[in-house]
């Protein structure tokens, strides 16, 4: 069984169809690519997967389990963890307690237990740092632990989004065009990270990119998507052949 | 606990504690040494008050981010609340301390309560409108309070909001509070030493909020609502928790305030939305979230006009000045630039250097 | 009888503060921050006109005048000065603290200059008052120009902001700053124009105020500010027709309150119609709705 699956998924804005019949099989394991133009619709798909939105009809489910409308909260707690186009950290806060907040579930104690520093306070919070400390290392991010999010570089920024979602858990991570504004050695080292991801936690990935170095170096599977519909779908070599999928970025 | 390495944090709360310690000392000299006014003891609480104040605001305004501008509303209601059942009690309860620490518990909780029963509403809205609505519900508390008549007796308590007479009172029942003449006769329980152990209470509350797990979920709405939520925290719940544990703390300082008093009447000078305004103006002073800043604006922009003579007339002019620079100076694209390019750290060739010894 | 004639001031209060609230709204629309000194610039135009026609002796229309001429250079001032350089701060609280700031600078710069007693305003309005049914129902001539002020200066609002170049470059700047800037539409300027137009509505309220209600302190304009802008946000806030009759809503609200259930706690209700509408509807009973992107 697929770890995602989504069917005749539909939205619309107003009079636009954002998304128009979406469908997708990701296996666990994977490393998934969605493409398409400006405006084709992607991010609105990853809203709808993680519940920013509401889909006007349409089925996800996630290892089994349907999470169709679910709140956004619910679907982090099912197992779903995503990145941000525009980056979105906690700026005014260390890089550590980003990650630690993202731990915020996994690691639980109640107020009156760190208002009073109970001992169980400071067992946890231990065992939070460690965690914490453990995933900034996979993202060579240790040495910073203690910088404001805002006062790392931008690459940095994008590597402490991931390390975020991933503190989280989850069994599938959706990324929001990780590779943009990064330069060709920058991304070169993103898509290590990438598979090193893949390989250390056994996560599966969705991402959208528009770096095509990028997607055909990575991705095993891609949906390209036009105007809120699937335009071609299958195994990244093929469907990058594909006529239509040329047309659709190169014009007439 | 781990004692080897302290924290920048650990060694930063210290510093909050020890200051407020060493201004206790140093005060307690003085009276002590005889070397301080009667005017200026009579300003002690106040102050405690004021900088309870402050520290509470600021888990609003600078930890969860959201402008409230009724927090004297809260202030409020901890004062009635405590200052009723302290003369209700006057004579059933016979130790004062005890009763002093039942009214301040009733008036926190009571406080908090509210702070709740108002954020479910409020914090569903944003920036201006929630600034607005906590200044609506602020006036709210404020007017309700000038029109509410309480009194017991043998028969329970009654309540009214037309007159004494409405209360429909047995002859030997008490009235507690009066409409608009508020309650006479609170036992004046306050005192510096009280003042200083609640802005320490205070002061412990908040900082060991802010480095928890509750904190950091607080923060990270603050910072990234939708960020937040991607990862599990739930907004509404820590918002919540924030606003209450603040407008619970407001409370406290209500009852400190209303034992320091032996008429207390809600007029708009100290529970009207000027005050609201006035305890912003410490937080903003202070920084936006910085804890002990705050506290050390509060005390600041209270002493100074008292001490130099004739600049009273012109305290409120003076705090309008304060907040329009700190803000422009502070928040303005411009100045932060200008800040940066000419900032000591970069003259001498510190700064990051430092950082990566 | 009685009921009428608290219609009629009702509409009269009301109108006050639909001046205020156009004022209010436009500022809001177009620089999408609340002047929360905008009441105080009505204190100010009510003194401007108090110093002219008690302490000059100059002839009422003068004083209105200046009093407008002050204030709309009083305004233009507090934005470029205060407001212009957080335009792009990174926290929107920024202006709102700036804003309470200038409102506090200008309640007390009045209170060192006029002191805090209640200075007894003489009506600037000369028109008689109208009786009907034989003297049972007096509308007074402050409440005629009142109303008819209100009525006059939404159209003539209307009129400017659909017909003239500057109103549409107001509405320009209020859809989207930055593509104005883009089609080359002065945003600066646009935005200190709006400034001008809503400071000079604030001073011609501040006299029709002080006219009605003959007392003037330094806190004047802080409630009918707080309450035009319940009112802006009520008829749903950037909307004109909205803010109209928001602000006539109100004000018969007000004064219904204060008859029927109780004069102390008026303010009570209207702050509480504010927020029920905020609750139940965030975007007022005329606004448009706005999604936050992700």
């Amino acid at each position: 069984m697929a770890l995602l699956e989504v069917n005749h998924l539909n939205i619309s804005f107003g009079g636009l169809h954002a998304v128009d019949e979406f469908h997708v099989s990701i296996e666990k394991g994977q490393l998934y690519g969605l493409i398409g133009p400006n405006g084709a619709g992607k991010t609105t798909i990853f809203n709808l997967l993680t519940g920013v939105y509401k889909p006007d009809e349409g089925i996800i489910k996630l290892d089994g389990v349907d999470i169709t409308g679910k709140k956004n909260i619910d679907i982090n707690k099912a197992g779903i963890a995503r990145t941000f186009q525009n980056i979105r950290l906690f700026s005014a806060m260390s890089v550590l307690d980003n990650v630690k907040a993202g731990l915020h579930n996994r690691n639980n104690y109640g107020t009156m237990t760190g208002i009073l520093r109970l001992p169980k306070y400071f067992k946890v919070e231990k065992q939070m740092d460690e965690e914490a400390m453990r995933l900034l290392k996979v993202f060579d991010l240790d040495k910073e632990a203690d910088y404001l999010a805002s006062n790392l570089p931008y690459g940095k920024q994008r590597k402490l989004e991931i390390a975020r979602a991933l503190a989280t858990n989850p069994k599938l991570l959706l990324l929001d065009e990780p590779a943009a504004g990064m330069n060709p050695n920058e991304t070169e080292e993103l898509m290590n990270t990438i598979r090193f991801v893949r390989d250390e936690f056994d996560m599966t990935i969705l991402l959208i990119e528009h770096d095509m170095k990028l997607v055909s170096g990575i991705c095993e599977e891609l949906t390209v998507l036009n105007f809120g519909r699937v335009l071609a779908q299958g195994e990244t070599s093929e469907v990058l052949h594909d006529p239509q999928v040329i047309k659709a970025y190169l014009g007439e | 606990m781990e004692k080897k390495k302290m924290s920048k944090t650990t060694r930063s709360n210290l510093i909050t504690y020890g200051l407020v310690i060493a201004c206790y000392l140093i005060v307690q000299g003085m009276i002590a040494g005889d070397m301080m006014s009667n005017l200026m003891q009579g300003l002690l609480v106040p102050l405690c008050v004021y900088v309870i104040l402050a520290v509470s605001l600021n888990l609003t305004v600078g930890i969860l981010g959201e402008l409230s501008l009724g927090h004297a509303g809260f202030m409020c209601v901890g004062a009635f609340t405590s200052a009723a059942f302290s003369k209700a009690t006057m004579e059933s309860i016979e130790s004062a301390g005890l009763r002093f620490f039942l009214a301040l518990l009733i008036g926190a909780v009571c406080a908090g309560i509210f702070g709740f029963l108002i954020g479910i509403p409020v914090l569903r809205l944003k920036g201006d409108y929630l600034a607005i609505v906590t200044l609506a519900f602020g006036e709210i508390i404020k007017n309700i309070v000038n029109v509410l008549y309480v009194g017991v007796d043998s028969n329970g308590i009654h309540f009214s909001t037309k007159d004494m007479m409405a209360l429909g009172m047995e002859p030997g029942g008490k009235v507690i509070i009066s409409g608009a003449m508020g309650i006479t006769g609170t036992p004046k329980a306050s005192t510096f030493t009280i003042g200083i152990i609640l802005i320490l209470v205070t002061l412990f509350i908040v900082l060991n909020l802010v480095h928890s797990r509750d904190g950091r979920a607080i923060m990270a709405i603050r910072d990234n609502r939708i960020a937040a939520e991607s990862i599990g925290i739930n907004v509404t719940k820590y918002k919540l928790k924030a606003f209450a544990i603040s407008a619970g703390l407001a409370g406290v300082a209500g009852v400190l305030y209303a034992h320091n008093l032996s008429t207390l009447t809600a007029l708009p000078k100290n529970f009207g939305y000027n005050m609201s305004i006035m305890i912003l103006v410490f937080v903003v002073l202070g920084g936006i979230g910085n804890i002990r800043g705050s506290m050390i604006a509060a005390v600041v922009l209270t002493l100074l006009p008292e001490l130099l003579r004739g600049l009273n007339d012109y305290r409120m002019l003076l705090y309008a000045i304060v907040l329009i620079v700190m803000m422009l100076l502070n928040w303005s694209p411009k100045a932060i630039e200008l800040r940066e390019r000419y900032s000591l750290k970069r003259i001498f060739g510190r700064g990051k250097k430092e950082k990566e010894a | 009888m009685s009921f009428l004639s608290y219609l009629i001031s009702g509409i009269s209060l009301g109108s006050v503060y639909a001046i205020i609230a156009l004022g209010y709204t436009m500022v809001y629309g177009i620089a999408k921050m609340l002047n929360f000194a905008h009441g105080d610039v009505i204190m100010v135009g009510g003194f401007v006109t108090f110093t002219c026609v008690s302490g000059m002796g100059l002839p009422p229309v003068v004083a209105v005048l200046l009093a407008v001429i002050v204030c709309t250079a009083l305004g233009m001032v507090i934005e470029g000065v205060a407001y212009r350089p957080l335009r792009n701060a990174a926290s929107p609280l920024a202006v709102l603290i700036t804003a309470i700031g200038v409102s506090y600078l200008l309640q007390n710069l009045a209170l060192l200059i006029y002191g805090a007693n209640t200075k007894s305003f003489t009506s600037v309005i000369k028109v008689p008052a109208l009786k009907l049914a034989g003297g049972a129902l007096v509308i007074t001539g402050e409440t005629l120009v009142t109303i008819c002020s209100g009525i006059l200066i939404m159209i003539c609002l209307t009129l400017f902001i659909k017909k003239t170049k500057t109103g549409q470059a107001m509405l320009a700047v209020s859809e989207d700053k930055g593509a104005a800037q883009l089609m080359g539409i002065n945003v600066n300027r646009t935005i200190s124009i709006t400034f001008a137009i809503g400071s000079a509505l604030a001073a011609i309220a501040g006299v029709l105020l002080c006219s009605a209600y003959p007392s003037l302190t330094p806190y004047t304009g802080a409630m009918p500010g707080i309450k035009a802008f319940v009112a802006a946000v009520f008829g749903g806030i950037g909307s004109i027709p909205g803010a109209f009759i928001g602000g006539i809503f109100l004000g018969i609200l007000e004064i219904f309150g204060k008859a029927y259930i109780s004069s102390q706690m008026a303010d009570a209700i209207v702050f509480a119609v504010l927020i029920v509408v905020l609750v139940v509807k965030p975007t007022g009973i005329l606004g448009k709705n706005i999604q936050e992107k992700v």
